[in-house]
């Protein structure tokens, strides 16, 4: 070995076990000053970041650049386009596009997912929860529909389509009536019947019980038993097995 | 072997071969039993003669070279379970928490869950526009990303909401990998967003941003400005090296002790608003179902929570005598600042040693080194973070949130360790 390649590999072995470079130059023949001069290793800052100036990177966005990826639709129908489409525009649409996967009225094929029905579920054992028995908001039906779906062939419908395949899934929810015209303009209008159901995560004081300085550490209960196992239900992948259906979202 | 396959209480046949499968890859079975040190009658054949390795040469520097994991661990990959969603393209494929150490999760394991399929970006066809309730509404390229003043190293875990989300209503999934895989903790390197938003300013009405990804599902999240300011990074390195595909490359939203479906990969867009989006991930998904039919939204911390991954159910016992049990701890809320371990289901409490770094919002490994005689164990761990946080109980959750609200469950997990070493997913009361 050479003797600046002996240098440099004793620069990296010695900077192997420094904790920390504190940014100093280290030049291979200042090896050993590298040594002398460790830093503790700063702990992880708490949340805050520093904070860079304000540079000169980045160009302005042009208009047609902004156009062509801002396709966010909000609940108050910012972001919808100009357009219209019926019930039954969108029937025929869905039909071609859609119903292989979510089937003819929206009840879903094999485990594809159920975009109609399940009114009255959510309580239930087994709630299905869809446009209409779940969804706070039509617009996001719209959103959606066109900046994820058809499955493998996202934003290619065009407003038009987009607001009667709305309107289609709209009927098959029991919301709007078969002749319905949905447009730009009476969109706000469109209400779904589960949207008072939401409210704000309130964990800080719903479940203020899990904040306990103090847990339990001995004879914190009788014995304890086994009361399910996982081996009953058998469903861990493995080969040659019968699935269930998933309920993962 | 043997003992393992003949497994008590008439478990499954299935689950029987899984399990000596595993153990099969770590070398035995529960062959030696018995206290003390094993005497040996005669020299070990690993010893004598001296084996093979040591005496002829190996393979040269750069055989491999991206270096791989030794082929005696082909077994610890990622896996999915393909009956949860109908397509691999939106479904989860899980961490292989089980055959873990340490905090850091390998890059090339880290769990990844896609809405539309791996999205392919050329590094010099990214794009990074901000725009919205902006002064300046601006595009960036990977290039500029990576000159962004300010650059910071930081470790956070990365949970997806709906890890656990199938033990809702009972024991399930054989496995950590099934039950908590939706996990993993690395380093990432990367710009604080909020020198993207201060470089395009921020109108004073500004209260919300939307981050949007490039992939097929255009991924949305709404995120509060104040997160958006605070600590979310512009990422496009994890773990020293660049983002890998299946996590984003080239850069992904980082959005500290949040649900990881709001750590939008591939982000192609920063929008600044007045409100939040209503989108589809917001509303239709990740948002929680309680028992009366209303439902919470905006629930974006992910509480504390801890898991054993040795033993487990993938992982079983295979010695009796010295043992070390070991596990992960998280919390969106802080640091893991205690962890409890049970082997009685919870009725007396051990307090683990917490090992390696416990920083906020990141994943902090912990250990209880054990001697076990071969008794019937009900392995538990109960993570404690900074703001005083416990980690409650499944009863205490579902007593509040019922079972239908798939999203953070966070719940205390139970594995039953048998007298044979064979570990089970179970619930105790
Ligand atoms: C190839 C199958 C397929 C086709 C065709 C398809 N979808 Fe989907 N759809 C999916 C999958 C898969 C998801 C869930 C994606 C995910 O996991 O994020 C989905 C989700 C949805 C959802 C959201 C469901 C919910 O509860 O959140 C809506 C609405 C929807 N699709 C509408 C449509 C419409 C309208 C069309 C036709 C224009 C369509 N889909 C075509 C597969 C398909």
């Amino acid at each position: 070995m050479s003797k600046s390649a002996e240098a440099l590999f004793l620069a990296l072995a010695l900077a192997a076990t420094a904790p920390v470079m504190a940014g100093a130059a280290w030049a291979a023949s200042d090896a050993p000053k590298v040594a002398t001069a460790p830093q503790a290793a700063p702990a992880q800052p708490p949340a805050s970041l520093p904070v860079p100036k304000v540079t000169e990177l980045g160009r302005p966005a042009l208009k047609e650049e902004i156009a062509a990826w801002n396709i966010d639709v909000r609940p108050d129908g910012e972001g919808l386009p100009e357009g219209h489409g019926s019930v039954s525009d969108g029937e025929q649409l869905f039909l071609d596009n859609c119903a292989t996967c979510h089937g003819e009225f929206g009840e879903g094929a094999g485990r594809w997912p159920v975009l109609a029905g399940g009114r009255g579920t959510l309580k239930s054992e087994r709630p299905e929860k869809t446009i209409g028995s779940y969804w706070p908001y039509a617009s996001t039906v719209f959103d959606y529909v066109h900046r994820a779906m058809p499955f493998g062939n996202a934003q290619s419908l065009t407003p038009d389509q987009t607001y009667a395949i709305v309107a289609y899934l709209l009927n098959l929810n029991d919301i709007v009536p078969a002749d319905f015209v949905l447009s730009r303009e009476n969109f706000p209008k469109v209400a779904l019947p589960n949207n008072p159901n939401f409210f704000d995560d309130d964990r800080t004081t719903s479940e203020k019980e899990f904040w306990n300085a103090n847990p339990c550490m001995k004879d914190c209960s009788g014995p304890m038993k086994v009361t399910a196992r996982a081996a009953i239900l058998d469903v861990t992948p493995d080969e040659g097995k019968d699935a269930p259906k998933g309920n993962l979202e | 072997m043997s003992e393992i396959e003949s497994s008590p209480d008439g478990a499954k046949g299935a689950v029987n071969r899984r399990r000596i499968l595993w153990a099969a890859g770590l070398g035995a079975g529960l062959a030696g039993v018995g206290a003390g040190r094993v005497r040996a009658a005669e020299p070990d054949p690993n010893i004598v003669p001296v084996p093979e390795w040591s005496k002829t040469l190996g393979a040269g520097v750069n055989a491999n070279p991206y270096g791989k994991p030794s082929p005696f661990e082909k077994d610890v990959v990622r896996r999915e379970v393909t009956w949860l969603t109908a397509s691999s393209e939106s479904s989860v494929s899980f961490t292989p928490l089980y055959a873990l150490d340490g905090p850091i999760t390998p890059n090339g394991l880290c769990f990844v869950r896609h809405h539309g399929g791996e999205a392919v970006i050329p590094p010099d066809k990214y794009r990074l526009m901000i725009h919205g309730m902006v002064d300046k509404p601006l595009v960036f390229t990977l290039e500029d990303v990576k000159r962004m003043p300010g650059r910071v190293n930081r470790a956070y875990f990365l949970e997806c909401a709906a890890n656990s989300g199938m033990e809702w209503r009972g024991a399930q999934l054989n496995g950590c990998q099934f039950t908590h895989g939706m996990i993993h903790n690395v380093y990432y390197t990367g710009v604080p967003l909020r020198s993207f938003l201060e470089a395009a300013g921020v109108k004073p009405k500004g209260k919300w941003v939307l981050a949007e990804g490039a992939d097929a599902a255009g991924m949305t999240r709404s995120i509060p400005l104040e997160k958006a300011m605070d600590d979310c990074l512009v990422a496009f390195g994890m773990n020293g090296e660049a983002l890998r595909p299946e996590q984003g490359y080239p850069v992904r939203l980082v959005v500290p002790g949040w649900e990881g479906n709001m750590w939008v990969k591939w982000l192609r867009r920063i929008k600044v608003g007045d409100e939040p989006w209503g989108q589809r991930e917001e509303t239709s998904k990740y948002t929680d179902l309680l028992a009366n039919g209303e439902a919470r939204r905006h629930t974006f911390v992910m509480d504390a929570k801890s898991v054993v991954t040795n033993p487990s159910p993938q992982a079983p016992l295979l010695h009796k005598g010295p043992n070390v049990l070991s596990g992960i701890a998280w919390s969106g809320r802080g640091t893991i600042k205690r962890v409890d371990v049970s082997l009685d289901g919870g009725r007396n409490w051990t307090t683990a040693r917490i090992e390696g770094p416990a920083t906020p919002m990141a994943m902090t490994r912990f250990y209880l080194d054990f001697d076990w005689n071969g008794q019937e164990l009900m392995v538990q761990s109960r993570a404690m973070d900074d703001t005083g946080y416990v980690q409650p109980t499944k009863a205490a959750l579902r007593k509040i949130r019922g079972v239908n609200s798939i999203y953070h469950n966070n719940g205390i997990q139970t594995w039953l360790v048998r007298g044979n070493g064979e570990t089970e997913n179970v619930e105790v009361g």
